[in-house]
């Protein structure tokens, strides 16, 4: 046995990469993405050692200073470091970016599967939902479900799921419609698999990727949605760092100091920017597969 | 004609789904719906007059009745904080939106055809990735954060525009309407130039493109008879499934440059908590989602007369 194996191990040249990350499916704007992502998400994470001041604490013989070497971004008018609440604000919509996409993701998902896959009266009453759901301005409906269940994150969470299934459910529907004709999910019904099992081992693993791609534009558009509702004064409550809410209290002040409203504006766009190329690389990646 | 009574039926689902949407906006309030109706200041009295009114004391099928019923008379119930009847309040500002939409659509049209044609004819070229670059960019970019920073750079640090307001005239609606549609614009050019390149790029080498060369026409000509033609056609489209992103951009850009329109009213609306008026404003936003895709198709048939829609 030893035998066979040095013969076999030896004419190959020694990896300088170990396997796993090799087979990552990797390229420029995917690797971009990720670093942008980690950098802004380790920066949120580490901001009490980045920053010695603190985001809610009022110092008002500090409040409207420039940009500066002692305050990077300057202050806001209660004369806190527009610097460290922008580092503090990334927790918060970095969570709304992601938690506002998952109950859709999983939600949408499983009924665009079962839609797709069953059809039948419960795929037209979903489908009917969907056009429905999808007659409102998509803003118009969130504020109008948060304008009953009050604001607050949960409520913006719950508020998003009722009304971002059905992007998902549209979109697995979709490919679920051309892959259950495909002959190995035929074959599988052949054998006499069970439903649950062809659903969610066989045809599930080859719609979800259309689905994560667009999760990952989603996240990007929850986010702006987060702060756009913080900044209307319908999401994030001031005091708490928010992006959005950041900029919304920076308006009044926009003409004697302009860096309150236009700042905080840029960890949106970075972290956009972050989730935009993973998106885009994702979903290169997987039309030339 | 037929296509489009046909079409009107289809959608009768869908706006009967809205209506119960909309119905049901209010009963979920916890409380009383003739108290949340009214408003918290509102005396017994008053409470049960309304109840009776809207019957809010007989089952719930038959307030649905009642609140269709009402609906086809034009009746959405009155606000609570301004004594009006809502719709007359809704269609005091609905041109104000409207304005301001159609600008936004025709000032994004004038930027995405050259750039997406731009990019189309030199594809991949630095040009083209800087373009692409700068929609992706442009995608992350909160629109009243764009709105605010030209606000500073164009109407406070050079006075070129007004800060706020809708003005009397035609003219001064152009000049107050223009930073809030070009911040609408900055959001949806990137949506509307990604799918009109890849669109021209096909058409660029479609037959009819490559015999028109053949005939020895000018290229410029090739450019504008052909292509840019049917690029337009492929705008219109995109758009009308795109209208409730542009709607929705309204609601929050009326606010940051307190443009008296209904995307304003809605928000002030919420934080008073003037429930008739948000519930007669999202039937009014759905509506409009509605009748423009149902517009953009007819409009295509028109453009496009190979199009024959069943």
């Amino acid at each position: 046995m030893s035998h066979i194996q040095t013969t076999v191990t030896k004419p190959y040249p020694r990896r300088v990469l170990p396997d796993f990350v090799r087979r990552l499916p990797v390229n420029a704007k995917i690797t971009l993405g990720l670093m942008i992502i980690l950098l802004v998400l380790l920066a949120s994470i580490c901001a009490p050692l980045l920053t010695p001041y603190d985001p809610v604490k009022n110092d008002l013989s500090q409040a409207f200073q420039p940009p500066g070497s002692e305050h990077w971004f300057g202050t806001d008018n209660f004369g806190r470091d527009i610097f460290t609440r922008m580092l503090y604000a990334a927790r918060i919509d970095l969570q709304i970016g992601v938690f506002s996409v998952i109950t859709p993701l999983l939600l949408g998902s499983l009924i665009g599967l079962l839609s797709g896959y069953f059809g039948g009266w419960f795929d037209s009453v979903m489908m009917r939902l969907v056009d429905i759901v999808i007659s409102f301005p998509f803003i118009v409906l969130i504020i109008a479900i948060i304008s009953i269940l009050g604001t607050g994150l949960f409520n913006l969470y719950l508020a998003i799921a009722l009304v971002g299934w059905s992007a998902y459910a549209r979109i697995v529907r979709a490919e679920v419609l051309v892959i259950k004709q495909q002959e190995y999910i035929l074959a599988a019904r052949g054998m006499g698999y069970g439903h649950g099992r062809i659903l969610f081992r066989h045809i599930l693993p080859n719609v979800i990727s259309s689905a994560l791609v667009f999760a990952m534009s989603d996240v990007v558009l929850c986010i702006l949605l987060g702060a756009s509702l913080s900044f209307l004064g319908l999401g994030v409550q001031p005091p708490t760092p928010e992006w959005g809410a950041m900029i919304a209290e920076g308006r009044n002040f926009i003409i004697n100091a302009w860096w309150i409203a236009t700042i905080p504006g840029l960890g949106i766009i970075v972290t956009g920017l972050g989730f935009s190329l993973l998106g885009d690389g994702l979903a290169e990646k997987i039309e030339s597969q | 004609m037929q296509y489009a009574v046909k079409h009107i039926v289809s959608l009768v689902p869908v706006l009967l789904g809205i209506s119960i949407i909309t119905f049901f906006m209010i009963r979920l309030i916890p409380g009383d719906p003739a108290q949340i109706l009214l408003g918290p200041r509102a005396n017994p009295e008053t409470v049960q007059r309304v109840t009776e009114r809207m019957g809010l004391d007989q089952p719930l099928p038959n307030q649905y009745l009642i609140y269709m019923q009402n609906l086809f008379q034009g009746n959405m119930g009155d606000s609570i904080i301004i004594q009006q009847p809502v719709l007359t309040l809704i269609g005091e500002r609905l041109d104000v939106t409207l304005f301001l939409v159609i600008y936004t659509t025709i000032l994004s049209v004038l930027i995405s055809v050259p750039i997406a044609m731009w990019s189309a004819v030199r594809k991949d070229s630095l040009l083209d990735n800087g373009f692409r670059a700068a929609s992706i960019a442009g995608l992350s970019m909160p629109s009243f954060w764009i709105g605010i920073l030209l606000m500073l750079l164009l109407s406070i640090k050079v006075k070129l525009f007004p800060v706020s307001g809708y003005g009397n005239t035609f003219s001064e609606h152009l000049r107050h309407l223009f930073l809030p549609a070009l911040t609408i614009s900055f959001s949806l050019t990137p949506v509307l130039i990604r799918p009109l390149r890849t669109k021209i790029i096909t058409i660029l080498s479609a037959e009819f493109v490559e015999a028109a060369r053949a005939r020895g026409i000018k290229e410029s000509q090739v450019m504008i008879k052909h292509v840019l033609r049917n690029a337009v056609l492929g705008t219109v489209t995109i758009l009308g499934v795109n209208v409730g992103w542009l709607l929705g951009g309204s609601v929050i850009v009326e606010t940051v440059f307190s443009v008296p329109g209904l995307g304003q009213l809605l928000i002030s609306s919420i934080l008073t908590r003037d429930y008739p008026v948000i519930q007669g404003l999202v039937l009014v936003f759905a509506a409009l989602v509605i009748v423009v895709n149902l517009l953009t198709d007819i409009l295509y048939t028109i453009l496009d007369p190979r199009v024959k829609l069943e």
